[in-house]
């Protein structure tokens, strides 16, 4: 089909445009940083921190991968308990009005405040770390979701119940299909958060040996001026979210490309 | 009285007595009381301006919506004695009655994330069918709209009128004894809302079935129904009962000649009475 053809290098398209914004900023940054001679402790220049990458590469990847299992456990969390939590409170108006007040917690509470307790609860490493993860990207999800299943096609829900469909039939075969593309979007931006809560939770919440966490990484290599290691942890946990990001975009793409006009 | 004489079974007749609705919240009185006989296997449409309380009437009598006040009977002309009619009743069709009632919004109102197979399939997937069963009988009733070559497409790829053609197939598909339908070809262009009056025409002339027609067309009314009820402006009252002085069998140069002129004549004067223009 043409189409086929038209779309085999389509994807070139979306991948050429933000390479090049990154090639252009990362050598104005060298540029710039060079000729005002700052110094590296203070912004390093983008060859350090490509240096600082390529030092030790294969702890930068064993710190991104620690990071990774931290945040897609709480985004996985995130996405089943923010589905189900949505679900829950769009039953009727009196449930929504009692709770969702305080799922307002989860987008307003300061993870980094709340991780200490997560270590006296559950003590550190990767389930408290995990839970700082999950407490970060929970709301976006309760929050969209809901909005598409509070949104229903009134006519829709009329015809199901003139069918005689059942609370469980309405669920699956009217309102989580309805409420997809927000659950999407919800995902899309739990994606993100869930890599930062991840990140923050490991300042506080990790434990001491084995790996450390991107998170970790941060913290020490700052406290010892070495900016060129942060800012390569920041790159790898930018690449880290970008990569689930594309992973929902994916799902979002397969499931509602033939339907939905955000995918077509 | 022009039911059809092969299957006088096909439909439901319909008693309203005194049925009334207002909104509380708005204080709206849709409906005061209403009085209202439908034989079965009538082809009734109801004209009235917009907002008066039509649309109320036909949710109420679909079940959507709850009177205030008043009684609404639907029953089987003659008593069923098969086993899905239930205990021996006076012929009253109390099993699951909502089954076989069908419903056409003004818009298609199609779920975009199925195909029209699964989409004209659904009424009966919700009612428990079998796979083979249910997807027999959506094939069928597409045939009927003549859609049988569509069926995997999703509604996105559809044409408006390809798309209220898959919602009067979703309609069909159980068999309705009942079949109400609310403005459903208002917002199509006149050529296919003609084709698509001629085709629902047709289709209740095979098969029989009560049909309860809204809509703000004088035309479509006249060249659709046997009976014309005119509704007044807010709250609905009758103005204007009139068995349709036409031919049984309608085809589109109908809408030419006097005869049919002469009854969109009356049916307009009737609207006037009742304040609408």
């Amino acid at each position: 089909m043409p189409r086929a053809r038209s779309n085999r290098w389509s994807w070139l398209g979306a991948v050429l445009p933000p390479v090049f914004v990154f090639v252009v900023l990362t050598l104005a940054a060298e540029v710039w940083l060079r000729v005002r001679d700052v110094k590296p402790f203070i912004v390093p220049t983008p060859s350090r921190v490509f240096s600082a990458v390529r030092e030790a590469p294969g702890d930068l990847l064993a710190s991104t991968c620690k990071t990774a299992a931290a945040a897609l456990i709480g985004f996985g969390a995130s996405a089943l308990a923010g589905v189900a939590v949505a679900i829950g409170l769009s039953s009727t108006r009196l449930i929504r009005n009692a709770f969702y007040p305080y799922t307002v917690f989860f987008q307003t509470v300061p993870v980094v405040a709340i991780a200490p307790m997560l270590v006296i609860w559950f003590e550190a490493g990767l389930q408290s770390v995990a839970i700082c993860a999950f407490i970060v990207s929970v709301f976006p999800v309760i929050a969209n979701t809901l909005a598409g299943l509070l949104s229903t096609d009134p006519a829709l829900r009329d015809l199901f119940k003139l069918y005689g469909a059942g609370p469980l039939s309405r669920l699956w075969k009217l309102r989580l299909p309805w409420a997809l593309p927000n659950i999407i979007t919800g995902l899309r931006i739990a994606a993100g958060l869930s890599v930062i809560g991840a990140i923050v939770g490991e300042f506080v919440a990790t434990e001491l040996s084995g790996n450390a966490g991107l998170g970790v990484v941060i913290a020490t290599s700052a406290r010892y001026g070495r900016t060129d290691r942060v800012f390569a942890a920041i790159l790898a946990a930018s690449l880290l979210g970008l990569l689930m990001l594309c992973a929902v975009n994916l799902v979002g793409y397969l499931s509602l490309r033939r339907w939905h006009a955000s995918e077509q | 009285m022009t039911t059809v004489a092969s299957q006088p079974q096909a439909g439901v007749s319909l008693e309203l007595r005194g049925i009334a609705r207002r909104f509380e919240s708005t204080g709206v009185v849709a409906i005061e009381s209403l009085d209202l006989d439908v034989p079965a296997g009538q082809f009734l449409a109801i004209i009235g301006p917009s907002g008066c309380g039509k649309s109320t009437l036909l949710r109420v009598i679909a079940g959507l919506d709850r009177a205030n006040a008043g009684e609404l009977r639907i029953q089987q002309p003659t008593p069923q004695r098969t086993s899905e009619a239930g205990p021996s009743g006076p012929g009253y069709y109390a099993p699951t009655p909502r089954v076989r009632t069908a419903y056409v919004f003004q818009d298609a109102h199609l779920l975009p994330w199925r195909t029209v197979l699964k989409n004209v399939s659904l009424p009966l997937e919700l009612a428990g069918a079998a796979r083979a069963d249910r997807e027999r009988a959506a094939r069928d009733a597409l045939n009927q709209v003549g859609l049988s070559d569509a069926i995997e497409r999703y509604p996105a790829q559809l044409s408006g009128g390809m798309r209220m053609r898959v919602s009067l197939a979703r309609a069909l598909v159980t068999d309705p004894k009942l079949l109400l339908l609310d403005e459903p070809f208002a917002a199509l262009d006149e050529i296919t809302r003609q084709q698509l009056d001629d085709q629902l025409r047709r289709l209740w002339r095979e098969r029989g079935m009560t049909v309860i027609f809204v809509t703000h067309s004088i035309g479509e009314a006249t060249f659709l129904a046997d009976r014309a009820i005119v509704f007044s402006r807010r709250p609905a009252r009758i103005v204007l009962d009139h068995m349709l002085d036409l031919p049984a069998e309608r085809t589109m140069a109908l809408r030419a000649d006097p005869a049919f002129a002469r009854q969109t004549g009356l049916l307009f004067q009737a609207l006037q009475r009742g304040g609408a223009c």
